[in-house]
This record gives structure tokens, sequence and C-alpha cells, in this order.
């Protein structure tokens, strides 16, 4: 029987890339992205993971080796974050739109300059439209099962997609959380092995990456983007089976305490888990406040976002990352478009904080809540406010 | 008509992994080198294109020029992506999850995608010692884009973007020395090749593809959209290339070098610079610099190699 144990969340993260049985794993070091690969060199090394580790010179080959593994039928894992995944960017829209799954997981990491090795979402907001299938993930538990599940969906001959696993740099990845890591035996009962349908196969020759004219570019592009949106009932499925075997629910949008909420706050990742403490607090202050947790980032959850949002007044969205000279936090201008057709919308407040590592505290969420409720009935003179600046 | 198939030394195999029909320019020395080197690399291989003259002509969606497994994805990642097909089928047969067949992985790449912005790549997958085989399709500039100079592209050529004009010779820089840079990776094997010398750049395929680990195979191909030279000169021109020790042959096993040519005389430079439009602008003075540095860098070929030549010229 699986049993709980502390573990670095990113020690847990490579072990799950290994209860997977990844053929082959490569990829190239980024604080905080290497306790994963470090922990992974060291399972192939011991021969515990049976895979080649390829030591690559950089993400960008980080990411094209993974491309041509998936190509031969390798089951593929990489791991990287901010500066790493945009060195990847180009390479990520050919591996979602020649149909490779893979996993990655992004230690999410603010975007230089000026340097900063911590958290925020800026990275993963800049790779957005590439195509890929995107879970946020709150906890070192869920990162480990999302890999998991990652595999299997990405893999299902209905979707052939690659899988990217956000999890918060530091926050998540270098701390000690108590885990179940899977049994081996599970993990392969629920994950079948990878059979790509149409491999590089000198015994049945293929030709992969052709030029594409005006005449069958627009087809392949909505080809892609109806394939994407059908991945979400595959993602439903997939996690429906794995918690009728391993007892774990994942849905797109987590709702905490949201029953009667007229207020609610929307977050991602880690900050979840602060969040929580806040609304807990503010319920037992009388607050009719409740917490979203967005997961399913692509393909977007419009009809599970409609429906959790439809009796509240107002709903406050925290970005982790800013669109320069647009509408400031990405989330929150999506949420924004998402809900704009629906007769009944709460009023949508963005806000902008926790950037580059910066903290937000329990008695911050609660701050964050109180301007939002305060703007819905007053209004505010920009667009989006950004929490806890100096001015 | 019967078919009827002609067996015995010195008869080239029929096979043609790259198929006629596909779109170069008439008299492409680069399409010619990649059907050469897809004859002697044979059916058992995935080929690992990168963007370039060579990726354009060869796939317009819904054709295909390849009868072997093939794959473009980027411009400056073929040597990566290669990696992870070559890591890719290894880690699957040790699994037993592929049966066990010596498939080659070969890279081909064009002089840009080669020595500007994909050398990091190479450089990594040499380093790194993948067993593939990695093609450098030289032309000496980026024809794909225009004629645009690369770092291959020879002192004095005049391309789009080194253009000759009364400031300038054209291109002002010479051209980089890429096989020395893979054999200074430890490589086990290195060659450079042209398809005018067919049957050298056949063997030095097949000695690439029978090598275990990685091998290198710079081919100096004939553009004549790109170099202004007449379509039918494709040929002539590379021999003169030769010829000249303007580009030598010779092959690097082990770090050990082999002149492939006894040329006991080398012809003028000024015999190959005459050829094509590029130079055309050349003044005396230039093709002398030009001289003397091809005559001493031939010399310094030679003097590594021990000695002037192996076997006399196979063309
Ligand atoms: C990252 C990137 N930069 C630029 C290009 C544009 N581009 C495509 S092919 C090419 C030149 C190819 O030159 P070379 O590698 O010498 O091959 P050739 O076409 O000459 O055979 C360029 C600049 C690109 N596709 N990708
Ligand atoms: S531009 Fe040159 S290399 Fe490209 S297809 Fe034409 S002749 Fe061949
Ligand atoms: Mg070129």
């Amino acid at each position: 029987m699986a049993k709980r144990e502390g573990l670095e969340v990113s020690v847990a993260v490579g072990d799950a890339a290994m209860l997977s049985d990844a053929d082959v794993v490569s990829a190239y070091p980024i604080t905080p992205q290497t306790h994963i690969v470090e922990h992974l060199a060291e399972l192939v090394a011991n021969g515990e993971l049976k895979a080649a580790y390829i030591p690559v010179e950089s993400e960008h080959s980080a990411m094209s080796a993974c491309i041509g593994a998936s190509a031969v039928g390798a089951r593929t894992f990489t791991a990287t974050a901010a500066q790493g995944l945009e060195l990847m960017h180009e390479v990520l829209y050919v591996a979602s739109a020649m149909r490779f799954p893979m996993v990655m997981t992004v230690a999410n990491r603010a975007l230089s300059a000026p340097i900063s090795i911590w958290g925020d979402h800026s990275d993963a907001m800049a790779v957005r439209d590439t195509g890929w299938i995107q879970i946020f993930v709150e906890n070192g538990q869920e990162a480990v099962d999302n890999v998991i599940c990652g595999f299997r969906i990405g893999e299902d001959k209905r979707v052939l997609l690659p899988v990217m696993i956000h999890l918060d740099g530091f926050a998540l990845t270098h701390v000690i959380e108590p885990i179940e890591l899977p049994d081996k035996k599970d993990v392969d009962q629920f994950l079948p092995p990878f059979k790509y349908p149409l491999p590089l196969d000198p015994e049945k020759p293929v030709t992969m990456g052709a030029l594409g004219s005006p005449f069958i570019y627009t087809e392949v592009k909505w080809g892609q983007e109806i394939n994407l949106e059908k991945a979400k009932s595959v993602t439903l499925e997939v996690w429906q089976e794995f918690d009728k075997l391993f007892g774990r629910k994942y849905s797109p949008i987590e709702q905490y305490r949201t029953e009667g909420a007229k207020t609610l706050l929307l977050t991602m990742g880690s900050y979840s888990e602060t969040a929580m403490v806040a609304v807990d607090k503010m319920r037992g202050d009388g607050k009719e406040v409740g917490l979203l947790k967005l997961r399913l980032w692509r393909p977007f959850p419009y009809e599970e976002l409609r429906e959790v949002v439809k009796d509240a007044d107002t709903l406050i969205v925290l970005d982790r990352a800013i669109s320069f000279g647009g509408p400031g936090g990405p989330v929150c201008s999506e949420i924004k478009a998402a809900l704009y057709e629906e007769k009944k919308r709460p009023r949508i407040i963005g806000f902008v904080g926790g950037l580059g590592g910066r903290d937000i505290s329990m008695a911050g969420f609660e701050e964050i809540v109180n301007r939002g409720i305060e703007i819905a009935r007053t209004g505010s003179e920009r667009e989006f406010e950004i929490y806890g600046v100096r001015e | 008509m019967m078919a009827t198939a002609v067996h015995g030394p010195g008869v080239i195999t029929e096979l043609e992994p790259f198929a006629p029909g596909h779109r170069a320019c008439s008299g492409c020395g680069e399409a010619l080198a990649v059907r050469l080197a897809a004859k002697a690399i044979g059916n058992n291989a995935i080929i690992v294109n990168a963007t370039g003259c060579m990726e354009v002509v060869a796939s317009p969606f819904p054709y295909t020029s390849w009868r072997i497994p093939w794959i473009h994805t980027l411009f400056e990642n073929a040597a990566a992506v290669a990696s992870g097909a070559e890591a890719g089928l290894k880690a699957l047969e040790k699994k037993g999850k592929r049966p066990e067949r010596n498939i080659k992985v070969v890279a081909l790449a064009g002089d840009g995608g080669t020595s500007d912005i994909g050398l990091q790549a190479l450089s990594g997958a040499l380093e790194r010692g993948h067993d593939f085989v990695y093609i450098c399709l030289d032309n000496e500039a980026y024809m794909n884009t225009g004629i645009q100079r690369s770092s291959a592209t020879p002192y004095g050529a005049s391309t789009t973007t080194s253009p000759a004009g009364k400031e300038s010779l054209g291109q002002v820089t010479w051209k980089k020395n890429l096989p020395a840079i893979a054999v200074a990776h430890d490589i086990p094997y290195v060659a450079t090749a042209c398809p005018s010398y067919h049957r050298d750049l056949m063997r030095k395929v097949t000695k690439a593809v029978e090598t275990p680990g990685p091998a290198y195979i710079h081919i100096l191909s004939v553009c004549p959209t790109g170099w202004r030279c007449a379509t039918d000169d494709a040929i002539k021109v590379g021999r003169l290339a030769v010829r000249t020790g303007i580009f030598p042959l010779y092959e690097v096993t082990n770090g050990q070098y082999k002149m492939s040519l006894s040329l006991t005389k080398l012809e003028p430079v000024e015999n190959y610079l005459k050829t094509q439009g590029r130079f055309r602008h050349l003044t005396e003075d230039t093709i002398k610099e030009i001289q003397e540095r091809v005559t001493r860098e031939y010399n310094k070929l030679v003097e590594l190699a021990g000695k002037p030549g192996g076997e006399t010229s196979s063309e």
C-alpha cells in the first residue's frame, strides 16, 4: 500500500516521472527546477529509472530532444522554469502542433529583468498560447498526481498533446510536504504503455513536419484548436478514473467554501493554500466570501467557470503576471472575456500581486478581498490595481 | 520491358531514399549531395532535417521526396532533435519496447543551420557522443531566404547581406572552418566531401553511418542560383573548388588526418573564382590574397595528414 511520507516536492515530482516509466528525460538546469532534474539524473544513475537522461546544452535543445524522443515513440519528461521556458518558446509550438505527447513541469519563476529566481506566473503566461494542455497545481500531492495523469491525458489517442504542469518555484518545489507516492503496480494499471500511432520507423516511413502552404495551414491550426478543446473531456475522464483508483479528486476549477458566497476570490497555484486560510478567517468574521482555484488553464474551462460564478456579486481575480500596457492580469482579462456574454455576471475586479517572490500573507488576501469589494462599490481609477507595491 | 539489375564493383546502388521530383532549382548541387548521401545512408535510417532549401524543396505538403522516415521541426535544432531520436530509440530498444534494428539517425542541415544558428546544438550533440551522423550541406550562404551571407560564405563573395560595393569587396571574413571545429570535439569520424566526387562522397557517408558514435560530414554543395554560375556547371565548379585547394577533400578518423586525393599541383584559384558571378568584382590583388591564403591553408592540412594524399582521385 502506498504510504504518506515527508518528501521534498521536487523529489516527489521526479519520483512521479519514474513511476510513470519515462523512457527519456532531457533537461537543462535552472533554479528552482534543479532539484527535479538532479533527482531524475540520480534515479537513472542508480538504475531505478530505466531511461536515457540527455544532459543537453540548453533548454532549446532540451525541448528539441524531447520532440525527437517522442517522435520515435518514447515516453518523455522534462522540466524547466522562467528563462528556460522562454528559450524553449518556438519549440513549444512545434511540440503541440506536431502532436507530440510529453510532460513538462514548470517551476514557475519570474522573468528577467531584473533577474529574479523567485516565483510568479510571468513565465507561464508567456507560453499561454503555445497549444499545450496546462495545469496549475496547488501542492506536492497534486504535482505528483498530475504528472502521472499528464502522461495519460497527453498520450490518449484522442488527444496526443504535450502537457505542462505548473508548480510554483520554491513555494512548492523546495518544501517538504506529506505526500503519498502511488504504488508502481497501481500506476502501471492506470497508465498503459505509450503507443505513438505513427512513430518514425524505417519499417513504415512517414514524413513529419512538412512545409504547410496557405492551402493547408488554416486547416492544421483549426484541427489543433478543436483537438485541444476536446482534450478537456479526456482530462475530466482521466481525473475521474484517477479518483476511482487513488481516491483523490481533481476538477478544472475547485471551489472552497463558496456556498452562498457573494464575493469570490480566484487564485492559481500554491497561493490557494494561504487564500483558503484567509477565507476561513473571513467566514469566521461573518463575511460571505469563497475561493475558486483555477487548475485547468488550457483548455480553458468556460462552462465550469460560468457555473461557479453565477450567484456571486463580485469576482476578484489575482494575477501573478502583468500583460504590460494592456489589460494587466492575463487571467483576469480572460475571465472577463469568458463572462462577458452572460446575462447575469459578477463585477470582475483584477489585482496583480505576488510578483518575483513577493509573499502575500493571510492578512494580505483579506486586504485584497476588502479592497475588491470596495472597488466593486465605488470603482477604481485603474483597469487593475497592484497589491502591496511601494510607490 | 524486363527489369534488369546490374551488379559489380563500381556500380552505384539504384536505391533512392530521396526520390526524384523535388522542387530544387535546376542544377542544384545540394539536392545532388542529398541524393548521393541518401543512397549511401540506405533505408534503415531516420532523417532529421533543419529548415533550409532541402527541407523546403522536399516536403511541400502533401508531397514528400523522402521514402525513409523524415522529420523537420526548426532551423537551429537538427542536432538536438537527432539527439532525442537517437537516445529514444536506444532507450526503447534497451527496455524491449522496440526491436533492436540498429537504425541510424542522420541530421541534415545547411551551412547556416550548422555553422551559425545551430552551432551550439551541434556542439552539444557531438560532445555528448550520440551515435548519429551530422551532414552539413554547405552552399556557402542562407539560400532559402535569398542568398544572405553566413559564416561559411567565402572571403570576397558578394551576397545580399555582404554585397560588393564601392566600399566593400563583399564578404570580408574568411570561411569558418567547421570540420576543424568538429574535429576539436574528438569525435571518431569527420570528413569533407563534394558531389563532384560522388564515389568519395558515398564512401564517406557509408563510413560515417558504420562508425559508432558521432560522425560529421561537411559537403560543399554548389548552388547555381546563389553563386551565379551556369546551371549545368555544378559538377565542374565543385571539382574546381577541390582542385584549386579551396575546398580540400579529406577525412579525419580518430584524430588521424588523411587527404582523399593526391593532387600533385593545385590549380590557380582564379580558375574557380571566375566561374561564378559572386566573385566577378574581385580585383587582382584580392585574388592574390585569396591564393596566398588557400595555399597556406592547404599546406597546413597536407602537413597534418603527413603526406599529400591517399588513393588517386575517384571522381
Ligand atoms: C530561428 C529562425 N531564424 C531564421 C529563420 C529563417 N531561415 C530559414 S532557412 C534560413 C537559411 C538557411 O540557410 P542554410 O542553413 O545555409 O540552408 P540553405 O537554405 O542554404 O540550404 C533562414 C535564415 C528561421 N526559419 N528560424
Ligand atoms: S537556391 Fe541553391 S541550394 Fe537552394 S534549391 Fe536552389 S540551387 Fe539548390
Ligand atoms: Mg546554405
